[in-house]
Protein backbone atom coordinates (compact mmCIF):
# COMPACT_ATOMS: atom_id res chain seq x y z
CA UNK A 1 0.00 0.00 0.00
CA UNK A 2 1.74 3.28 -0.96
CA UNK A 3 0.86 6.52 1.63
CA UNK A 4 0.87 9.37 -0.10
CA UNK A 5 1.78 13.03 1.39
CA UNK A 6 -0.82 15.48 0.13
CA UNK A 7 0.27 18.87 -0.02
CA UNK A 8 -3.13 19.86 1.50
CA UNK A 9 -3.83 17.06 3.82
CA UNK A 10 -1.21 15.37 4.94
CA UNK A 11 -0.10 12.03 5.03
CA UNK A 12 -3.53 9.36 3.38
CA UNK A 13 -3.78 6.06 2.27
CA UNK A 14 -3.58 4.75 -1.20
CA UNK A 15 -7.02 4.46 -1.49
CA UNK A 16 -8.01 8.19 -1.03
CA UNK A 17 -5.87 8.98 -4.70
CA UNK A 18 -5.93 8.48 -8.61
CA UNK A 19 -2.66 8.49 -10.66
CA UNK A 20 -3.25 10.81 -13.53
CA UNK A 21 -0.19 9.24 -15.33
CA UNK A 22 3.01 10.77 -16.74
CA UNK A 23 3.63 14.24 -15.26
CA UNK A 24 4.79 17.22 -17.70
CA UNK A 25 3.38 16.42 -20.71
CA UNK A 26 2.95 18.95 -22.74
CA UNK A 27 0.15 19.58 -25.43
CA UNK A 28 1.32 20.85 -28.74
CA UNK A 29 0.58 24.81 -28.84
CA UNK A 30 -0.98 24.29 -32.21
CA UNK A 31 -2.36 21.07 -33.18
CA UNK A 32 -3.08 21.50 -37.18
CA UNK A 33 0.54 22.31 -37.00
CA UNK A 34 2.36 19.54 -35.88
CA UNK A 35 3.25 16.28 -37.84
CA UNK A 36 1.03 13.21 -37.35
CA UNK A 37 4.19 11.09 -35.55
CA UNK A 38 4.27 14.10 -33.19
CA UNK A 39 0.94 14.12 -32.27
CA UNK A 40 0.61 10.06 -31.83
CA UNK A 41 3.88 10.70 -29.29
CA UNK A 42 1.90 13.34 -27.60
CA UNK A 43 -1.04 11.26 -26.96
CA UNK A 44 0.20 7.81 -26.62
CA UNK A 45 3.73 7.45 -26.02
CA UNK A 46 4.82 7.72 -22.57
CA UNK A 47 8.34 7.33 -20.86
CA UNK A 48 7.45 4.23 -18.60
CA UNK A 49 10.79 4.35 -16.55
CA UNK A 50 12.31 1.26 -14.89
CA UNK A 51 12.84 3.62 -11.54
CA UNK A 52 12.29 7.22 -10.98
CA UNK A 53 8.94 8.43 -12.11
CA UNK A 54 7.17 11.83 -12.26
CA UNK A 55 3.57 12.19 -12.49
CA UNK A 56 0.30 13.52 -11.77
CA UNK A 57 -1.91 12.11 -8.68
CA UNK A 58 -5.02 13.88 -7.50
CA UNK A 59 -6.32 13.32 -4.05
CA UNK A 60 -10.17 12.74 -5.31
CA UNK A 61 -11.43 11.37 -2.11
CA UNK A 62 -10.14 14.23 -0.12
CA UNK A 63 -9.31 17.84 -0.82
CA UNK A 64 -9.45 17.35 -4.89
CA UNK A 65 -6.61 18.54 -5.84
CA UNK A 66 -4.34 17.58 -8.37
CA UNK A 67 -0.39 17.45 -7.39
CA UNK A 68 2.58 16.24 -8.69
CA UNK A 69 5.27 13.15 -7.33
CA UNK A 70 8.15 11.75 -7.65
CA UNK A 71 7.92 7.56 -7.36
CA UNK A 72 10.62 5.34 -8.17
CA UNK A 73 8.68 2.30 -9.92
CA UNK A 74 10.71 -0.51 -8.32
CA UNK A 75 10.51 0.19 -4.93
CA UNK A 76 6.81 2.39 -4.90
CA UNK A 77 9.09 5.02 -2.90
CA UNK A 78 7.85 8.34 -3.15
CA UNK A 79 11.04 10.37 -2.78
CA UNK A 80 8.84 13.53 -3.52
CA UNK A 81 6.03 15.74 -3.43
CA UNK A 82 5.44 19.01 -5.44
CA UNK A 83 2.71 21.33 -7.10
CA UNK A 84 1.76 21.65 -10.19
CA UNK A 85 3.24 23.50 -12.69
CA UNK A 86 6.56 23.12 -10.43
CA UNK A 87 9.89 21.01 -11.07
CA UNK A 88 11.11 18.77 -8.88
CA UNK A 89 13.85 19.69 -6.94
CA UNK A 90 15.89 16.50 -5.91
CA UNK A 91 15.16 14.91 -9.34
CA UNK A 92 15.64 17.66 -11.72
CA UNK A 93 17.91 15.46 -14.19
CA UNK A 94 14.69 13.13 -14.35
CA UNK A 95 12.23 15.94 -14.51
CA UNK A 96 13.57 16.58 -18.08
CA UNK A 97 13.55 12.95 -19.38
CA UNK A 98 10.04 12.73 -18.44
CA UNK A 99 8.82 15.72 -20.31
CA UNK A 100 10.84 14.66 -23.22
CA UNK B 1 14.38 -36.34 -26.91
CA UNK B 2 11.87 -39.08 -26.35
CA UNK B 3 8.33 -39.44 -26.22
CA UNK B 4 6.28 -38.87 -23.30
CA UNK B 5 3.53 -41.46 -23.35
CA UNK B 6 1.88 -43.84 -21.43
CA UNK B 7 3.99 -46.46 -21.92
CA UNK B 8 7.25 -44.26 -21.46
CA UNK B 9 5.41 -43.55 -17.70
CA UNK B 10 5.07 -47.40 -17.11
CA UNK B 11 8.91 -48.30 -18.70
CA UNK B 12 10.36 -45.28 -16.25
CA UNK B 13 8.39 -46.95 -13.39
CA UNK B 14 9.47 -49.91 -13.62
CA UNK B 15 13.32 -48.83 -13.15
CA UNK B 16 12.42 -46.22 -10.32
CA UNK B 17 12.38 -43.13 -12.23
CA UNK B 18 15.92 -42.64 -12.75
CA UNK B 19 16.88 -42.34 -16.12
CA UNK B 20 14.11 -39.29 -17.40
CA UNK B 21 16.23 -37.39 -19.47
CA UNK B 22 17.01 -33.05 -19.19
CA UNK B 23 13.83 -31.52 -20.56
CA UNK B 24 15.50 -28.62 -22.47
CA UNK B 25 19.46 -28.42 -23.11
CA UNK B 26 21.18 -26.26 -21.13
CA UNK B 27 23.90 -24.86 -23.41
CA UNK B 28 26.80 -22.35 -23.05
CA UNK B 29 25.50 -18.93 -25.60
CA UNK B 30 27.15 -18.76 -28.56
CA UNK B 31 28.74 -15.67 -30.66
CA UNK B 32 26.35 -15.98 -33.61
CA UNK B 33 23.12 -16.40 -34.03
CA UNK B 34 20.65 -16.12 -36.80
CA UNK B 35 17.89 -14.97 -34.43
CA UNK B 36 18.08 -14.14 -31.00
CA UNK B 37 14.98 -14.17 -28.77
CA UNK B 38 14.86 -11.78 -25.38
CA UNK B 39 12.59 -13.25 -23.01
CA UNK B 40 11.82 -17.28 -22.50
CA UNK B 41 8.17 -16.75 -21.46
CA UNK B 42 5.43 -18.52 -23.38
CA UNK B 43 5.53 -15.81 -26.33
CA UNK B 44 9.51 -16.08 -26.43
CA UNK B 45 9.36 -20.12 -26.56
CA UNK B 46 6.33 -20.41 -28.53
CA UNK B 47 7.80 -17.90 -31.31
CA UNK B 48 11.53 -19.78 -30.94
CA UNK B 49 9.34 -23.29 -31.29
CA UNK B 50 7.70 -21.81 -34.88
CA UNK B 51 10.97 -20.33 -35.92
CA UNK B 52 13.08 -23.98 -35.86
CA UNK B 53 10.07 -26.11 -36.44
CA UNK B 54 8.18 -24.76 -39.11
CA UNK B 55 10.06 -21.66 -40.53
CA UNK B 56 13.49 -23.79 -41.17
CA UNK B 57 15.66 -20.97 -39.16
CA UNK B 58 18.82 -23.44 -37.79
CA UNK B 59 20.72 -21.02 -35.17
CA UNK B 60 17.96 -19.84 -32.84
CA UNK B 61 18.35 -18.42 -29.43
CA UNK B 62 16.27 -17.69 -26.09
CA UNK B 63 17.79 -15.21 -23.92
CA UNK B 64 16.36 -15.24 -20.12
CA UNK B 65 17.40 -13.54 -17.25
CA UNK B 66 15.85 -15.52 -14.48
CA UNK B 67 14.24 -18.83 -15.47
CA UNK B 68 12.11 -20.00 -18.09
CA UNK B 69 8.27 -18.68 -17.34
CA UNK B 70 9.43 -17.17 -14.17
CA UNK B 71 7.68 -13.85 -15.38
CA UNK B 72 4.35 -13.44 -16.59
CA UNK B 73 3.79 -17.09 -17.84
CA UNK B 74 3.85 -18.14 -14.19
CA UNK B 75 2.15 -15.49 -13.12
CA UNK B 76 -0.96 -15.59 -14.95
CA UNK B 77 -4.86 -17.44 -14.51
CA UNK B 78 -4.42 -19.40 -17.59
CA UNK B 79 -7.58 -18.58 -19.31
CA UNK B 80 -7.99 -19.17 -23.20
CA UNK B 81 -10.78 -17.24 -25.15
CA UNK B 82 -11.56 -15.53 -28.28
CA UNK B 83 -14.80 -14.22 -27.35
CA UNK B 84 -13.42 -10.44 -28.43
CA UNK B 85 -15.57 -7.56 -30.69
CA UNK B 86 -13.99 -6.65 -32.98
CA UNK B 87 -13.36 -8.74 -36.06
CA UNK B 88 -9.38 -8.13 -36.04
CA UNK B 89 -8.94 -9.32 -32.26
CA UNK B 90 -11.61 -12.11 -32.89
CA UNK B 91 -9.40 -13.83 -35.64
CA UNK B 92 -6.31 -13.48 -33.70
CA UNK B 93 -7.25 -14.80 -30.43
CA UNK B 94 -9.55 -17.64 -32.14
CA UNK B 95 -6.39 -18.56 -34.13
CA UNK B 96 -4.41 -18.73 -30.43
CA UNK B 97 -7.62 -20.91 -29.35
CA UNK B 98 -7.46 -23.51 -31.86
CA UNK B 99 -3.70 -23.69 -31.31
CA UNK B 100 -4.23 -24.74 -27.32
CA UNK B 101 -6.55 -27.34 -28.50
CA UNK B 102 -3.91 -28.88 -30.96
CA UNK B 103 -1.21 -28.30 -28.48
CA UNK B 104 -1.05 -31.61 -26.37
CA UNK B 105 -0.03 -33.34 -29.66
CA UNK B 106 1.55 -30.87 -31.21
CA UNK B 107 4.46 -30.47 -28.72
CA UNK B 108 3.81 -33.89 -27.24
CA UNK B 109 2.96 -32.75 -23.29
CA UNK B 110 -0.33 -32.86 -21.66
CA UNK B 111 -1.15 -29.23 -21.20
CA UNK B 112 -4.33 -30.33 -19.03
CA UNK B 113 -6.50 -27.84 -21.29
CA UNK B 114 -9.84 -27.65 -20.08
CA UNK B 115 -12.25 -26.41 -22.37
CA UNK B 116 -14.90 -25.72 -19.18
CA UNK B 117 -16.32 -22.38 -20.48
CA UNK B 118 -15.51 -19.17 -19.51
CA UNK B 119 -19.24 -17.28 -18.48
CA UNK B 120 -19.11 -13.51 -18.60
CA UNK B 121 -22.09 -12.28 -16.01
CA UNK B 122 -23.89 -8.66 -16.61
CA UNK B 123 -24.71 -6.88 -13.54
CA UNK B 124 -26.87 -3.97 -15.19
CA UNK B 125 -29.51 -3.83 -17.68
CA UNK B 126 -27.26 -1.82 -19.64
CA UNK B 127 -24.42 -3.83 -19.49
CA UNK B 128 -26.99 -6.91 -20.85
CA UNK B 129 -27.62 -5.35 -23.37
CA UNK B 130 -23.97 -4.59 -24.41
CA UNK B 131 -23.93 -8.41 -23.95
CA UNK B 132 -26.48 -9.12 -26.63
CA UNK B 133 -24.47 -6.98 -29.13
CA UNK B 134 -21.29 -8.23 -28.17
CA UNK B 135 -22.33 -11.67 -28.47
CA UNK B 136 -23.29 -10.55 -32.04
CA UNK B 137 -20.13 -9.26 -32.63
CA UNK B 138 -18.71 -12.69 -31.96
CA UNK B 139 -20.74 -14.48 -34.07
CA UNK B 140 -20.01 -12.22 -36.71
CA UNK B 141 -16.19 -12.89 -36.43
CA UNK B 142 -17.36 -16.75 -36.71
CA UNK B 143 -16.94 -17.60 -33.08
CA UNK B 144 -19.60 -19.59 -30.84
CA UNK B 145 -20.71 -17.73 -28.10
CA UNK B 146 -24.13 -18.17 -26.29
CA UNK B 147 -26.50 -15.82 -24.43
CA UNK B 148 -27.63 -17.41 -20.83
CA UNK B 149 -30.58 -16.40 -18.73
CA UNK B 150 -30.32 -15.81 -14.98
CA UNK B 151 -31.77 -19.19 -14.25
CA UNK B 152 -29.05 -21.16 -17.00
CA UNK B 153 -26.51 -19.16 -15.12
CA UNK B 154 -27.71 -20.62 -12.01
CA UNK B 155 -27.59 -24.02 -13.40
CA UNK B 156 -23.95 -23.59 -14.19
CA UNK B 157 -22.78 -22.02 -11.41
CA UNK B 158 -25.34 -23.47 -8.17
CA UNK B 159 -23.66 -21.14 -5.40
CA UNK B 160 -23.74 -18.09 -6.95
CA UNK B 161 -26.03 -15.27 -5.58
CA UNK B 162 -28.33 -14.10 -8.71
CA UNK B 163 -29.11 -11.19 -6.09
CA UNK B 164 -26.36 -9.26 -4.94
CA UNK B 165 -25.78 -5.99 -4.57
CA UNK B 166 -25.37 -5.09 -8.51
CA UNK B 167 -27.99 -8.14 -9.64
CA UNK B 168 -27.43 -10.03 -12.32
CA UNK B 169 -29.27 -9.54 -15.48
CA UNK B 170 -27.60 -12.60 -17.64
CA UNK B 171 -24.65 -13.67 -18.85
CA UNK B 172 -22.89 -15.27 -21.89
CA UNK B 173 -20.61 -18.06 -22.71
CA UNK B 174 -18.08 -19.56 -24.47
CA UNK B 175 -18.02 -23.01 -23.78
CA UNK B 176 -14.58 -23.63 -26.06
CA UNK B 177 -13.03 -21.43 -23.82
CA UNK B 178 -11.19 -22.98 -20.55
CA UNK B 179 -8.06 -23.06 -18.85
CA UNK B 180 -4.56 -25.12 -18.85
CA UNK B 181 -1.27 -25.73 -17.07
CA UNK B 182 0.64 -22.62 -17.35
CA UNK B 183 3.99 -24.32 -16.70
CA UNK B 184 2.82 -26.97 -18.84
CA UNK B 185 2.61 -25.18 -22.19
CA UNK B 186 6.14 -23.32 -21.42
CA UNK B 187 7.83 -26.33 -20.46
CA UNK B 188 6.05 -28.17 -23.46
CA UNK B 189 7.38 -25.01 -25.91
CA UNK B 190 10.77 -25.02 -24.32
CA UNK B 191 11.04 -29.03 -24.75
CA UNK B 192 9.88 -28.58 -28.44
CA UNK B 193 11.87 -25.96 -29.38
CA UNK B 194 15.14 -27.39 -27.00
CA UNK B 195 14.67 -30.36 -29.40
CA UNK B 196 14.54 -28.46 -32.49
CA UNK B 197 18.19 -27.07 -31.99
CA UNK B 198 16.73 -24.07 -30.15
CA UNK B 199 19.53 -22.68 -27.21
CA UNK B 200 17.76 -21.67 -24.49
CA UNK B 201 20.04 -19.24 -22.45
CA UNK B 202 18.97 -18.71 -19.00
CA UNK B 203 20.29 -16.63 -16.33
CA UNK B 204 21.57 -14.15 -18.71
CA UNK B 205 20.64 -10.70 -18.71
CA UNK B 206 20.75 -8.68 -21.44
CA UNK B 207 22.29 -5.39 -20.40
CA UNK B 208 22.46 -3.35 -23.78
CA UNK B 209 21.51 -3.05 -27.42
CA UNK B 210 24.60 -1.98 -29.68
CA UNK B 211 23.57 -0.72 -32.87
CA UNK B 212 24.23 1.14 -35.80
CA UNK B 213 22.39 2.55 -39.31
CA UNK B 214 19.12 1.77 -37.36
CA UNK B 215 20.56 -1.96 -37.20
CA UNK B 216 20.91 -3.99 -34.13
CA UNK B 217 24.73 -5.26 -34.33
CA UNK B 218 25.53 -7.13 -30.96
CA UNK B 219 23.63 -7.75 -27.82
CA UNK B 220 25.46 -7.14 -24.97
CA UNK B 221 24.56 -9.59 -22.02
CA UNK B 222 25.78 -10.74 -18.26
CA UNK B 223 27.32 -14.00 -19.90
CA UNK B 224 28.58 -11.77 -23.20
CA UNK B 225 28.13 -10.34 -26.35
CA UNK B 226 26.38 -12.49 -29.08
CA UNK B 227 25.67 -11.06 -32.66
CA UNK B 228 22.29 -11.56 -34.44
CA UNK B 229 21.00 -11.24 -37.74
CA UNK B 230 17.80 -10.68 -36.25
CA UNK B 231 16.28 -10.17 -32.56
CA UNK B 232 13.12 -10.13 -30.86
CA UNK B 233 11.47 -8.70 -27.98
CA UNK B 234 9.60 -10.06 -25.97
CA UNK B 235 9.60 -9.25 -22.42
CA UNK B 236 6.54 -7.87 -21.50
CA UNK B 237 6.35 -5.65 -18.62
CA UNK B 238 9.68 -4.83 -19.80
CA UNK B 239 9.58 -3.82 -23.17
CA UNK B 240 10.14 -0.26 -22.67
CA UNK B 241 13.29 -1.07 -20.54
CA UNK B 242 14.66 -2.84 -23.67
CA UNK B 243 13.64 -1.14 -26.04
CA UNK B 244 14.88 2.31 -24.74
CA UNK B 245 18.42 0.40 -25.39
CA UNK B 246 18.03 0.90 -28.81
CA UNK B 247 16.41 4.00 -28.40
CA UNK B 248 13.04 3.10 -29.32
CA UNK B 249 10.22 4.31 -27.81
CA UNK B 250 7.06 2.40 -27.28
CA UNK B 251 3.49 3.70 -26.46
CA UNK B 252 3.67 0.79 -23.45
CA UNK B 253 2.75 1.84 -19.48
CA UNK B 254 4.22 -1.40 -17.42
CA UNK B 255 1.52 -2.04 -14.29
CA UNK B 256 1.31 -4.64 -11.94
CA UNK B 257 -1.85 -7.29 -12.27
CA UNK B 258 -2.51 -9.17 -9.36
CA UNK B 259 -4.01 -12.69 -8.77
CA UNK B 260 -4.42 -15.31 -6.07
CA UNK B 261 -4.92 -18.75 -5.24
CA UNK B 262 -6.87 -20.20 -1.74
CA UNK B 263 -6.04 -23.45 -0.52
CA UNK B 264 -7.08 -26.77 -2.26
CA UNK B 265 -10.83 -27.43 -1.95
CA UNK B 266 -13.02 -30.31 -3.62
CA UNK B 267 -14.05 -29.75 -7.05
CA UNK B 268 -17.19 -26.91 -6.69
CA UNK B 269 -16.55 -24.57 -9.83
CA UNK B 270 -16.81 -26.00 -12.58
CA UNK B 271 -16.42 -23.11 -15.48
CA UNK B 272 -14.85 -19.36 -15.53
CA UNK B 273 -16.48 -16.68 -14.00
CA UNK B 274 -16.28 -13.12 -14.80
CA UNK B 275 -17.73 -10.29 -13.86
CA UNK B 276 -16.48 -6.87 -15.87
CA UNK B 277 -18.90 -4.66 -13.61
CA UNK B 278 -17.76 -5.72 -10.15
CA UNK B 279 -14.48 -6.64 -11.99
CA UNK B 280 -13.35 -10.28 -10.54
CA UNK B 281 -12.90 -13.18 -12.12
CA UNK B 282 -12.65 -17.05 -10.37
CA UNK B 283 -12.11 -20.61 -11.71
CA UNK B 284 -10.49 -23.59 -10.27
CA UNK B 285 -7.71 -25.27 -10.79
CA UNK B 286 -6.78 -28.80 -11.50
CA UNK B 287 -5.07 -29.30 -8.18
CA UNK B 288 -8.51 -27.48 -6.24
CA UNK B 289 -7.42 -23.89 -5.79
CA UNK B 290 -9.63 -21.33 -6.29
CA UNK B 291 -7.57 -18.85 -8.58
CA UNK B 292 -8.67 -15.60 -8.42
CA UNK B 293 -7.93 -12.14 -10.04
CA UNK B 294 -9.59 -8.66 -10.40
CA UNK B 295 -8.15 -5.35 -11.67
CA UNK B 296 -4.53 -3.77 -12.33
CA UNK B 297 -3.03 -1.31 -10.05
CA UNK B 298 -3.53 1.47 -11.78
CA UNK B 299 -0.13 3.63 -11.37
CA UNK B 300 2.98 2.20 -13.15
CA UNK B 301 5.23 -0.56 -11.51
CA UNK B 302 7.93 -2.68 -12.27
CA UNK B 303 7.49 -4.24 -9.16
CA UNK B 304 6.35 -7.78 -9.49
CA UNK B 305 4.06 -7.66 -5.98
CA UNK B 306 0.49 -5.69 -5.92
CA UNK B 307 -0.84 -3.39 -3.47
CA UNK B 308 -3.96 -4.46 -0.61
CA UNK B 309 -6.41 -2.67 -1.83
CA UNK B 310 -6.97 -4.25 -4.68
CA UNK B 311 -6.78 -7.90 -2.70
CA UNK B 312 -9.63 -6.16 -0.81
CA UNK B 313 -11.13 -4.99 -3.96
CA UNK B 314 -11.21 -8.38 -5.52
CA UNK B 315 -12.42 -10.10 -1.93
CA UNK B 316 -15.49 -8.08 -1.41
CA UNK B 317 -16.31 -9.03 -5.29
CA UNK B 318 -16.21 -12.65 -5.10
CA UNK B 319 -17.72 -13.36 -1.74
CA UNK B 320 -20.47 -10.79 -3.04
CA UNK B 321 -20.92 -12.78 -5.78
CA UNK B 322 -20.21 -16.49 -4.21
CA UNK B 323 -20.82 -16.15 -0.60
CA UNK B 324 -19.63 -19.43 0.21
CA UNK B 325 -16.24 -18.92 -0.44
CA UNK B 326 -16.01 -16.35 2.30
CA UNK B 327 -14.20 -18.62 4.96
CA UNK B 328 -11.43 -19.98 2.17
CA UNK B 329 -8.42 -19.42 3.29
CA UNK B 330 -5.52 -17.80 0.97
CA UNK B 331 -2.48 -19.21 0.04
CA UNK B 332 -0.48 -17.36 -2.27
CA UNK B 333 -0.72 -13.82 -3.98
CA UNK B 334 1.44 -12.63 -7.09
CA UNK B 335 1.50 -9.72 -9.56
CA UNK B 336 2.90 -9.65 -12.80
CA UNK B 337 4.18 -6.46 -14.54
CA UNK B 338 1.89 -6.04 -17.06
CA UNK B 339 2.47 -3.85 -20.90
CA UNK B 340 -0.69 -2.03 -21.57
CA UNK B 341 -1.02 -0.27 -24.78
CA UNK B 342 -3.16 2.59 -24.86
CA UNK B 343 -5.42 0.85 -26.63
CA UNK B 344 -5.34 -2.61 -24.73
CA UNK B 345 -4.30 -4.80 -27.87
CA UNK B 346 -0.92 -5.78 -28.93
CA UNK B 347 1.69 -4.68 -30.77
CA UNK B 348 3.39 -7.25 -32.67
CA UNK B 349 5.97 -7.16 -35.65
CA UNK B 350 8.83 -4.84 -37.33
CA UNK B 351 9.96 -1.73 -35.56
CA UNK B 352 11.51 1.67 -37.07
CA UNK B 353 14.62 -0.58 -36.55
CA UNK B 354 15.43 -2.94 -39.32
CA UNK B 355 16.08 -6.14 -37.67
CA UNK B 356 14.24 -5.77 -34.43
CA UNK B 357 10.89 -6.78 -33.93
CA UNK B 358 8.55 -6.63 -30.80
CA UNK B 359 5.72 -8.85 -29.10
CA UNK B 360 4.39 -6.55 -26.53
CA UNK B 361 1.09 -4.81 -25.74
CA UNK B 362 -0.47 -8.12 -24.30
CA UNK B 363 -1.47 -6.02 -21.27
CA UNK B 364 -3.53 -8.30 -19.02
CA UNK B 365 -4.27 -11.15 -21.90
CA UNK B 366 -1.41 -12.32 -23.09
CA UNK B 367 -1.16 -15.65 -21.88
CA UNK B 368 -4.17 -16.65 -24.10
CA UNK B 369 -2.32 -15.40 -27.22
CA UNK B 370 0.85 -17.42 -26.56
CA UNK B 371 1.13 -19.95 -29.27
CA UNK B 372 -0.37 -17.38 -32.18
CA UNK B 373 1.63 -14.65 -31.04
CA UNK B 374 4.62 -17.14 -31.62
CA UNK B 375 3.49 -18.91 -34.61
CA UNK B 376 2.82 -15.21 -36.40
CA UNK B 377 6.08 -13.34 -35.07
CA UNK B 378 8.05 -16.37 -36.09
CA UNK B 379 6.49 -16.18 -39.66
CA UNK B 380 7.34 -12.33 -39.70
CA UNK B 381 10.77 -12.93 -38.30
CA UNK B 382 11.72 -15.42 -41.05
CA UNK B 383 9.87 -14.16 -44.64
CA UNK B 384 10.40 -10.44 -43.22
CA UNK B 385 6.76 -10.09 -43.91
CA UNK B 386 4.00 -9.60 -41.63
CA UNK B 387 1.57 -11.94 -40.85
CA UNK B 388 -1.37 -11.23 -42.10
CA UNK B 389 -3.30 -12.12 -38.62
CA UNK B 390 -0.99 -9.54 -36.75
CA UNK B 391 -1.45 -6.63 -39.99
CA UNK B 392 -3.91 -4.42 -37.49
CA UNK B 393 -1.67 -5.04 -34.86
CA UNK B 394 1.13 -2.74 -35.94
CA UNK B 395 3.04 -0.30 -33.99
CA UNK B 396 2.17 2.29 -36.48
CA UNK B 397 -1.18 2.07 -36.09
CA UNK B 398 -0.74 4.61 -32.98
CA UNK B 399 0.01 7.39 -35.44
CA UNK B 400 -2.22 6.39 -38.40
CA UNK B 401 -5.25 6.40 -35.71
CA UNK B 402 -6.43 3.05 -36.86
CA UNK B 403 -6.83 1.29 -33.11
CA UNK B 404 -8.54 -1.49 -32.18
CA UNK B 405 -9.71 0.06 -29.07
CA UNK B 406 -10.25 -3.47 -26.93
CA UNK B 407 -10.60 -1.87 -23.49
CA UNK B 408 -14.38 -2.40 -22.71
CA UNK B 409 -14.80 -5.47 -25.01
CA UNK B 410 -11.78 -7.27 -23.94
CA UNK B 411 -13.69 -8.67 -21.51
CA UNK B 412 -12.11 -7.28 -18.60
CA UNK B 413 -12.67 -3.46 -17.29
CA UNK B 414 -9.82 -1.06 -17.93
Amino acid sequence: MLRIQCPICGLRDQTEFHCGGEAHVIRPANPEAVSDEDWADYLFYRTNPRGVHCERWVHVHGCRQWFNIVRDTVTHEVHEVYAMGEEPSSMAGQGEESSA
Amino acid sequence: MSRYSGFSLIRHALTGHRHWQRTWRDPEPKKHYDVLIIGAGGHGLATAYYLAKYQGVKHVAVLEKGYIGGGNSGRNTQVSRSNYYYPESGAFYEHALQLFESMPRELNINTMFSQRGILGICNSRHEAELYRRWVNAVGMNGIDTELLSREQIKKCVPHINLDCRFPIWGGFIQKRAGISRHDAVVWGYARAASAAGVDIIQQCEVIGLESSDSRITRVNTTRGDIEANQVALCVAGHSGHLAAMAGLRLPISSVALQAMVSEPVEPILHTVLMSAHIHVYVSQSDRGEIVIGGGADMFNSYAQRGALPIQHDNMEALIELLPIFSRLRMLRQWAGVCDMAPDVSPIIGKTPIENLFVSTGWGTGGYKAIPAGGDTLAYTIANNETHSLIKPFQLDRFTTGRLIDEGAASGVAH
